[in-house]
């Protein structure tokens, strides 16, 4: 693996990481970028999904926004708002990211509120609860856990497409790939991916972490969700 | 210089506009359709091969692994857990991976999309493999159905609608990941997307390749839903 120790190498310099445009630059860039992003979806998406849910109206128009929204290649997105006036740059990028973030945290929210049980609702009404107290106080305690599924897979999302828009002459760690590729440099290009992945590796546990430790109850790591069912599963097959 | 000087009669037309800011850039344009009709079949006729590759490819692969993971339950764990890993690397940083491998060729952006499809297939597939009722395999097995008969003629029809949305999802997100292909050259019509932005920001060519990449997407999707009616007559018979 010739191209491994080339990227390694590549990583092992100082002045990579240091100079202008260097990788704590670009690192820079791309959390910043990311960071906006997310948060824009979030503000959106999840007060716009609680009411959906609440309200039990829109469920139609989510799923179909989530669908679509797949079909849509973010490369385009990201193209398309940089060629309107707007113009390339940190803006444009932010913006698209932002758009491409929202469906799964307006979905997961929509779900999370919509899957609360009616009695636990009927019953802080009958408690004398407002709206508004159903909502932040019965309500949005049990959607935690999905609201945060949503936020974790829109920031991985987002992590790893910010990448993309070195492809239309953005910031972020992508411009190490892009220009590797350009310079035939495959340790670079290694190196580049190695950083990003492992970007997005960090922001899925990160995340993790943090939907763990805000929601309340017995809570549970999400990598579990999946041993759980398994378990499940399992003991159905040994049963007698 | 006609080119020119026709910009110059239009701006002539709509008032005190310099010659150079008249030349149109509109988002839609019928005539580049038509008078590249050549080029945009030939990366359509990418974007499908490098789809129905991918997609093909990651069901040979997944229904082993599923099948596999299935059996065990301690093979289930690290299956779906380094697919978890896999689905969460950037898609560029996927394909630099590859690169240095296979080079800039089809090549490097079919094994991407492969491993992504895989992804999505292995847990649907497993899924729908679960979902096959322990009596009815019991029944099965009492009538003297032998492993193979039993996944033809039992378990594939019961859990062929989850094996075919794992297959839709696969299909819409690998056509709108064929796009990052532009990195090494092979993108399908995300060639169009790029080079459009290249080209001094046409727009016309931005857009012609990325409402291609949707229409693709919806088109193998309705494609792939009509496929799922015809093969599970059983379901609608049920409903009526």
């Amino acid at each position: 693996m010739n191209q491994l120790q080339a990227a390694l190498r590549y990583l092992n310099d100082p002045l990579n990481w240091s100079r202008t445009n260097g990788i704590v630059d670009l690192l820079v860039q791309h959390l910043r970028i990311s960071v906006v992003a997310v948060a824009v979806a979030v503000a959106i998406g999840i007060p716009v999904g609680a009411l959906l849910g609440h309200t039990g109206r829109g469920g139609a128009f989510t799923v179909a926004l989530s669908n679509v929204s797949r079909a849509v290649p973010t490369l385009a997105l990201l193209t398309v708002f940089a060629v309107t006036p707007i113009g390339f740059g940190p803006t444009a990028t932010t913006i698209a990211l932002a758009l491409f973030a929202l469906p799964p945290v307006l979905t997961n929210t929509y779900v999370g509120f919509r899957g609360v049980d009616r009695d636990v609702v009927e019953a802080s009404r009958a408690m004398g609860m407002r709206e508004r107290q159903v909502l932040l106080r019965a309500e949005l305690p049990l959607a935690v856990p999905l609201v945060m599924t949503g936020v974790r897979t829109a920031a991985v999302q987002v992590v790893a497409t910010a990448t993309l828009a070195a492809l239309v002459a953005g910031g972020g760690l992508g411009r190490i790939i892009t220009l590797g590729f350009r310079q035939q440099d495959y340790g670079a290009v290694l190196a580049g991916a190695l950083l990003v992945a492992l970007l997005a590796v960090a922001t899925e546990i990160l995340l993790a972490l943090v939907s763990w430790a805000v929601t309340p109850g017995p809570r549970r790591l999400p990598f579990g969700r999946v041993r759980t069912r398994r378990v499940g599963a399992g003991a159905v097959a040994a049963a007698p | 210089m006609a080119f020119l000087s026709g910009a110059a009669v239009l701006s002539a037309s709509s008032g005190a506009v310099l010659a150079a800011d008249a030349a149109p850039n509109p988002w839609f344009d019928p005539s580049y359709v038509t008078s590249n009709w050549g080029t945009i079949l030939a990366y359509l006729g990418e974007h499908v091969r490098l789809t129905v590759a991918a997609v093909v490819l990651g069901a040979l692969i997944a229904l082993p692994l599923a099948l596999l993971a299935r059996r065990s339950r301690w093979l289930a764990g690290p299956v779906l857990g380094l697919s978890t890993l896999v689905y969460t690397i950037p898609s560029l940083a996927m394909f630099a991976f590859v690169a240095p491998i296979t080079g800039l060729s089809a090549t490097t952006v079919l094994i991407g999309l492969v491993l992504y499809s895989l992804v999505v297939l292995v847990r649907n597939f497993l899924a729908g493999l679960q979902s096959v009722p322990a009596d009815v395999q019991e029944a099965a097995r009492g009538m003297g159905y032998g492993p193979v008969r039993m996944f033809w003629q039992v378990e594939l029809p019961l859990a062929l609608p989850s094996f075919m949305a794992g297959i839709r999802v696969a299909t819409v997100s690998t056509v709108a990941l064929v796009t990052v292909g532009v990195i090494v050259g092979h993108g399908g019509l995300g060639q169009l997307i790029t080079g459009g932005f290249n080209a001094n920001f046409y727009r016309a060519e931005i857009v012609t390749g990325a409402v291609g990449c949707v229409l693709l997407a919806l088109a193998a999707d309705l494609l792939l839903a009509g496929a799922e009616r015809a093969l599970t007559p059983w379901t609608r018979r049920a409903r009526a």
